[in-house]
């Protein structure tokens, strides 16, 4: 009997909390799978100017895999992206670290300035390195009014290295958040008694906190890498023709291209490239981790 | 004691790192109200001549306040719907055990991750096929998809730190159901909802990638700043114009931030990533 009872109970609970998602699972299929659904579908499609044949084809995958300069462009962003991870997670992890275990009476505060550039425009900030990177920049005006330098240097802006410091700037305060949080539930007494059976300071940092922090560092490497891989306006900003990234190509199809077909097939390849990528990373760092332990 | 004196070098370098980490967070965004001040066309540093002129000119520009306006109405609808939705999501993960729930949860994130220029490619295309028209409507519900998952993560941990027996006490009194969400649930989780109703209006605020596929001929305002910067002329007016968002969005998010980890444990005052 109440047995019954209880698996009326839970239906009801199964019942109860769909009805609460509903609306969002809606908006999600409406406004998230359905256009990824149509994003694929295009893919094997084909455009000729406004009309769509939507004769299923592989051709605009042949176009991209057969094309050298789709490749170098793919090849670019995900360096380009993985450096930015790189560089970012360094250096936000003794920044997380500074606040986790450091930090004693102005947690609150520290952490919400640390946060608040999340939340900023991020045209404006990627914006700001134009003021800094340019011509008559800040960087060149400070160097030719202390005199040393005559001309302008011109190879600070619109170039590879100008995106990576541009994304490495907009993302280091995203990767603190997550580190910070696998930090702060490490339980100190493994510190503690790791210190009295005599370990050295950099060993317990290695055998201990570093591994139980690793969630925190490959949240933050994939909160960083999958949206830099896609990112669009910094390349546009500060990349020049060097700098271009691969989602800049995308919005071209989209855009004066006018070959939506070919976009929708660069955006799905893209994507499948970040998640191999993705997945390859956490398996292989993983296993590292495992090895430390 | 002794210990702690060894610690000591080890906290000061981390104090120096943090002291530099944050002005170089904060210093290069600091140019743009610095240059919003120049009254030189060309961005020239050092700056020379000093002027106001464009904090009073820029707002004879109609198209300027139509794209202002435009995403003044746009953030005001996707929080509002965003949050209505997350405290509906949030109710529903904290209170219930339902099958599928890591999975639903999950789809409700995803949205965080995903790249957007995939989410706005897509979402371009659905609504072209469907036949619909672009305009602020498609932009909204763009908006709606990627702010709900952070009011979603906001609420949550709201709902979380909420002792049930109160509202179960009310029930018992005799209250309804909506008396005892008027009274006794929203009080405590009102807190929540602000953040997530500010910080929710501030993504989408400044939102540019799904604005700029999904907007038409009604431009947002960061694509309205987007274009204009194509133009030196205009830059300068931009800066000004930039200057008085961040300014806006710093107060803000301060506020939100401080609201929304008020009162929760220093352990869980993150919540956003767990």
């Amino acid at each position: 009997m109440a047995h019954i009872i209880e698996n009326l109970l839970s239906r009801n609970d199964t019942t109860k909390a769909y009805s609460l998602l509903s609306p969002s699972l809606l908006l999600l299929i409406f406004v998230f799978a359905f256009p990824i659904f149509f994003l694929v579908a295009y893919s094997f499609w084909t455009q000729d100017y406004v009309y769509v044949d939507t004769t299923l084809t592989l051709e605009n995958y042949k176009i991209v895999v057969n094309k050298a300069s789709y490749h170098a462009l793919i090849k670019r962003s995900l360096i380009i992206s993985s450096l930015t991870t790189l560089v970012t997670v360094l250096l936000a992890y003794p920044m997380a670290y500074f606040v986790a275990f450091v930090v004693k009476d102005h947690k609150l505060l520290w952490l919400i300035a640390l946060t608040i550039p999340f939340w900023t425009s991020y045209l404006l900030r990627v914006f700001a390195w134009k003021l800094i990177l340019g011509y008559n920049g800040v960087i060149n005006g400070s160097l030719s009014n202390l005199g040393l330098i005559d001309n302008p240097l011109s190879f600070l802006l619109y170039n590879p290295f100008a995106v990576f410091v541009t994304l490495a700037h907009a993302w280091s305060a995203f990767a603190i958040l997550p580190i910070y949080v696998s930090l702060e539930k490490i339980d100190r007494s493994l510190l503690e008694a790791a210190a009295d059976l005599g370990d050295s300071a950099f060993r317990r940092f290695w055998r201990i906190t570093f591994p139980l922090s690793f969630p925190g560092v490959l949240a933050a490497s994939m909160i960083i890498f999958i949206p830099t891989t896609g990112d669009f306006i910094t390349p546009r900003l500060v990349g020049g023709s060097e700098g271009i990234m691969v989602a800049n190509l995308i919005q071209v199809m989209f855009g004066k291209a006018n070959n939506w077909p070919l976009g929708s097939s660069l955006a799905i390849i893209t994507m499948t490239i970040v998640t191999l990528s993705v997945i390859c990373f956490v398996v292989i760092s993983r296993w590292l981790i495992s090895r430390i332990k | 004691m002794k210990a702690t004196s060894k610690f000591l070098t080890g906290e000061r370098v981390l104090i120096v790192y943090a002291i530099f980490f944050l002005l170089f967070l904060y210093i290069p965004v600091l140019f743009l109200p610095l240059f919003s001040f120049s009254g030189s066309q060309y961005m020239t540093f050092p700056i020379t001549d000093w002027t106001l002129e464009r904090y009073v000119t820029m707002w004879k520009k109609t198209k300027l306040l139509e794209a202002l306006y435009a995403s003044i109405k746009v953030g005001i609808f996707a929080s509002v719907v965003s949050t209505i939705l997350g405290i509906l999501v949030a109710r529903a993960m904290t209170r219930y055990l339902f099958p599928l729930k890591r999975t639903v949860m999950g789809f409700i994130l995803l949205p965080m991750v995903f790249p957007e220029i995939i989410m706005g490619v897509g979402l371009l295309i659905f609504v072209i096929f469907v036949g619909m028209q672009l305009s602020l409507i498609t932009v909204t519900a763009g908006h709606i998809l990627i702010c709900l998952p952070f009011s979603t993560v906001i609420l949550i941990s709201r709902f979380e730190g909420f002792d049930r027996s109160l509202e179960e006490a009310s029930l018992d009194l005799g209250e309804n159901t909506w008396q005892t969400f008027r009274r006794i649930t929203f009080p405590i989780v009102g807190s929540g909802i602000l953040a997530s109703l500010l910080l929710t209006f501030t993504i989408s605020f400044d939102e540019f990638l799904i604005a700029f596929f999904l907007s038409g001929d009604d431009p947002t305002l960061p694509i309205y700043i987007y274009g204009q910067l194509r133009h030196v002329k205009n830059i300068p007016y931009m800066l000004s114009l930039g200057s008085i968002i961040l300014l806006v969005s710093f107060v803000t998010i301060s506020f939100a931030e401080w609201i929304r980890r008020r009162g929760m444990s220093s352990k869980k005052v993150y919540g956003l990533f767990e």
